[in-house]
């Protein structure tokens, strides 16, 4: 039975009442705790820093060259805080309830509300560090609205949130390398985790310039590794993003949870062809101000605005009035993906809505002209001031748009298509963040434990800053309180020896392959069956067929992969064969996951179980639980069941209508 | 847009790693789409040489959106390629024509050395960060965010330094290989939010003093950083660290 050591009492005072009794670590034994945290992205560079600030000795790693280009730095549009600066209603509690509802009843009462408890602590941590948020003339903050919520709780910093925040945690994490708190370790990759009598006591990393592998203690490991998006190669993720370090903690011991919680986002910038390396989002946030539409009839090859009025469907507005554009994800995305398959997609591949702002410059260019007493009626005077609004606020997510498609979003509308953005499912931890493998700790879009099966625009910023800054620094003491008597463990100890030797074995057996199919085929192979059989749309039948042909493609993998170079120099070819081989694992499992879980909820839709208008149709009798995964050997999973108890919400079906 | 497909001879710096000797190597790619990035472009031709049992070229990549600022590579004599505002990742080849020859070249500058190939090693600018490119403020301290009111200029302003992605494009530029550009984005950034200010003097000189350290040059407003900086960011911020760092020094306690 999994325990997630959910403190007792009133749900609102759970997090207090934790933090009034953990155990504390004091300041001379900090300094001899090790703690190793892998990924510098919001939660790694947060709790990296925040390690180091109370006083542990803390190694960071991460792939990247530097810290500060990890993927959170991609966030564009914003992160949710209670802070209720508008006066239109927001609260502690609603932004858990709006996040537990959003993620469709799959995600854990005790966790959610700590979220949205320390959500205003962020801001305030972040304007502290001189994170330049978007402000009003007065100087106050300000805020905008994001889907799936009807108060305005999202910060912003232009269309460049993450960038902003992550510089922010950045920074502090440098800080601590420069006060000696911190040794950072950049182009290493995590490879293995090394256990000494079931507690976790440091890892193998691989030195990405040379190729060498080195052994780190730690008397307790964080994993802040991020998602695993790019099983379906083709995502919004970075081109590096991976789920290595996470798979290796599975393998080990950890459960991973729901791992079919794939989010699909709904504005990306379409395929164009098969040298497709990868997907572009265009924020959430532009749907505050574009309308998504198709034409009425099929097949209308007409440019969008020469398309009239009457002859558009827009059919989020139409189907869900109370919401309209600004629905959830996972609503909005099935949508869009219900209409182009029904035939009336627009562009050259038919896969692809309109998200148009033509409404909103005209709007926008009224109120300027009111503002400025110019007259209402001077039609391309309004467009221009309109056009001006727009370009402020969404500036550089249109240019991304122009730079990407040659297409001009403020006189055509954008074409947009769903892609896969974030992985809610992932290692399963309790409510301290510790894994069921003692030490092991998982942050940020690496855990499982927020955002049930679909999350909320700008609440993953929320999460991984909330993991790092301000629960990590409380739990982990809860734990490395008792280890104050063990000292640091030399990595010539025989259970590194035998780690170490596992890795390059592996890598010896990758490289001695030598066959004729490079890494990115086989990547491009093992995305095309997920993203078929495991994307916005599953079926039993598919799945098992997708169990079968992963299987197959990974055989095919162990025999015929082709890896140029060798294994002691710079040499990406070998660091992705890794990952892939990793990728094709995991694959099964979700494919595995989602085919257990014979209800649709959220981002997991299955075709045998919706509503007769099409909505996904959840089972609560069946399936309130979460499945967390049991590694047995490569072929074979146990699962194990978190039954999720809601005392202070009642699950209804999901409405946005 | 129209599309088309073109077949392109690429001149591309080889350099097995920081002690080799590098050297220019010819290849070719075909069936070029003008819809492809610059960089698929580049994973066309590696797929190639994977094949054909080569070497596939080293670069520096990850997002692919032109926010992480890791791709660097140095595009007909202009670091980024033709395009203003515009990284090497979003670079798309409708910039180019069929027949073109493309030269590609890693960032050179001593203060970034070569790794392999076009990937070259920027931690010095980590080290600068290092030296006060933060405002120390511990986990915790933070009194409410609107208790700090910004007016909307300054904030904006900013903003507008802090945009920069630490690509190393202004060091690859300059014929001094100075990385004032880099530099001074982020004290201006810091500089000019009230948080910023208690630490304004040190932050500077502790800055400056590193930059000297890595081996960056000195700056002779040519403006080549300006003129190729994929985020845009603008020279005026020099001057303004410039401002700063004299002040810093008459304030010299």
């Amino acid at each position: 039975m999994l325990d997630a050591k959910i403190p007792s009492g009133p749900l609102a005072e759970k997090w207090t009442s934790y933090k009034g009794h953990c155990k504390l670590v004091n300041p001379a034994n900090k300094r001899s705790l090790e703690i190793i945290v892998i990924g510098t992205g919001l939660a790694g560079a947060s709790a990296a820093a925040s390690l180091g600030e109370l006083g542990y000795k803390v190694k960071s790693f991460c792939f990247q060259d530097s810290p500060r280009r990890a993927h959170s730095i991609a966030a564009q549009g914003g992160i949710n805080a209670a802070k209720n600066y508008q006066n239109d209603g927001d609260s502690v509690y609603r932004l858990f309830y709006d996040t537990i509802k959003g993620g469709d009843y799959r995600s854990r009462e005790g966790n959610v509300y700590r979220l949205a408890e320390v959500s205003a602590n962020i801001i305030d941590q972040c304007v502290a560090q001189g994170v330049p948020f978007a402000r009003e003339y007065g100087g106050m903050l300000s805020n905008r609205s994001f889907g799936g919520v009807q108060v305005q709780r999202t910060f912003y910093a232009a269309g460049q949130t993450g960038q902003q925040l992550l510089i922010g945690a950045y920074q502090a994490l440098e800080r601590q390398v420069a006060l000696g708190n911190v040794e950072m370790y950049a182009r290493h990759e995590m490879l293995d985790l090394v256990k000494i009598d079931g507690k976790v006591r440091g890892i193998i990393a691989r030195n990405l310039m040379t190729g060498k592998l080195e052994r780190y203690f730690g008397h307790a490991v964080v994993l802040c590794s991020g998602g695993y998006g790019n099983v379906f190669y083709l995502s919004t993720n970075a081109m590096h993003s991976n789920v290595t370090a996470a798979w290796k903690a599975h393998k080990h011991g950890a459960y991973f949870a729901n791992p079919c919680f794939t989010q699909i986002h709904p504005t990306c910038i379409p395929v164009t062809g098969d040298h497709q390396s990868k997907l572009t989002l265009m924020s959430e946030s532009l749907r505050n101000d574009g309308r998504i539409w198709v034409p009425k009839s099929k097949d209308d090859t007409r440019k969008g605005n020469q398309i009239p009025e009457e002859e558009r469907d827009y059919y989020l507005e139409r189907r869900y009035p109370a919401f309209g554009n600004l629905v959830p994800r996972d609503v909005a995305s099935r949508a869009a993906k219900e209409r182009c398959d029904a035939g009336f997609g627009v562009g050259t591949s038919k896969q692809a809505v309109f998200l148009d702002f033509a409404a909103a410059i005209k709007r926008y260019g009224k109120k300027e002209a009111g503002k400025h007493k110019l007259p209402l009626d001077n039609e391309e005077e309004i467009i221009r001031l309109g056009k001006e609004v727009i370009k402020e606020k969404y500036g550089n997510l249109f240019d991304m748009y122009e730079k990407i498609t040659g297409e001009n979003p403020y006189q055509v509308p954008m074409r947009i298509y769903p892609a896969v953005h974030y992985t809610m499912g992932g290692l399963w931890v309790d409510y301290e963040l510790m894994t069921n493998v003692q030490g092991l700790y998982a942050l940020g879009e690496a855990n499982y434990s927020d955002h049930g099966a679909n999350r909320l625009g700008a609440s993953a910023l929320m999460q991984g800053l909330a993991d790092g800054y301000f629960v990590i620094p409380y739990t982990i003491g809860n734990y490395l309180a008792d280890e104050i008597r063990n000292a640091p463990i030399p990595t010539s100890h025989p259970a590194f020896e035998e780690a170490e030797k596992q890795v390059s074995d592996r890598i010896e057996t990758l490289m001695n392959i030598k066959g004729n199919t490079s890494v990115e085929s086989f990547h491009k192979k093992l995305g095309k069956i997920m993203w078929d059989k495991c994307g916005m749309a599953r079926n039993a039948q598919g799945l098992q067929e997708a169990i079968l042909e992963i299987r197959a493609l990974r055989e095919e993998f162990w025999k015929d992969l082709k890896i140029p170079g060798s294994i002691t120099e710079f040499n990406p070819e070998l660091d992705k064969a890794g990952r892939v081989a990793d990728f094709m694992e995991l694959g099964e499992l979700m494919c595995l996951d989602a085919l257990m879980r014979s209800e649709s909820c959220g981002g997991h839709f299955r075709e045998e179980s919706q509503t007769s208008e099409g909505e996904a149709l959840r089972n609560d009798a069946e399936f309130m639980f979460v499945a967390a995964w049991e590694y047995e050997n490569g072929r074979e999973w146990r699962m194990h069941k978190e039954v999720l108890e809601y005392e202070e919400v009642k699950p209804t079906q999901r409405s946005y209508k | 847009m129209e599309h088309y497909t073109m077949n392109l001879k690429l001149k591309i710096w080889r350099q097995a790693n920081r002690d080799a000797k590098g050297a220019f190597r010819n290849y070719e790619v075909s069936g070029i789409s003008s819809e492809m990035s610059f960089l698929e472009m580049i994973d066309v031709l590696n797929e190639k040489l994977i094949e054909n049992g080569d070497d596939p070229v080293a670069f520096d990549h990850d997002c692919r959106e032109g926010i992480c600022g890791m791709c660097s590579m140095y595009i007909n004599g202009r670091p980024h390629g033709p395009w203003e505002g515009t990284t090497t990742c979003q670079l798309h080849m409708r910039a180019f024509h069929d027949g073109d020859t493309i030269v590609i070249e890693p960032w050179r500058a001593n203060s970034f050395p070569v790794i392999k190939d076009l990937v070259v090693d920027r931690s010095a600018f980590d080290r600068i960060i290092q030296a006060g490119g933060y405002i120390s403020v511990n986990t915790g301290n933070a009194v409410d965010g609107n208790a700090i009111p910004i007016p909307k200029d300054k904030a904006d302003a900013s903003f507008a330094a802090a945009a920069c992605i630490g690509c190393g494009a202004c060091v690859a530029a300059c014929k001094n290989s100075s990385a004032m550009l880099f530099l001074s984005a982020k004290v201006t950034h810091l500089a000019l939010l009230p948080q910023g200010i208690p630490e304004h003097d040190s932050r500077v000189k502790d800055m400056v003093e590193r930059m000297d350290k890595e081996g960056f040059g000195a700056c002779s407003n040519t403006t080549a950083c300006e003129s190729v900086c994929p985020k845009e960011i603008k020279m005026t911020n020099i001057a303004y660290l410039n401002k700063e760092y004299l002040l810093a020094t008459l304030n010299n306690k």
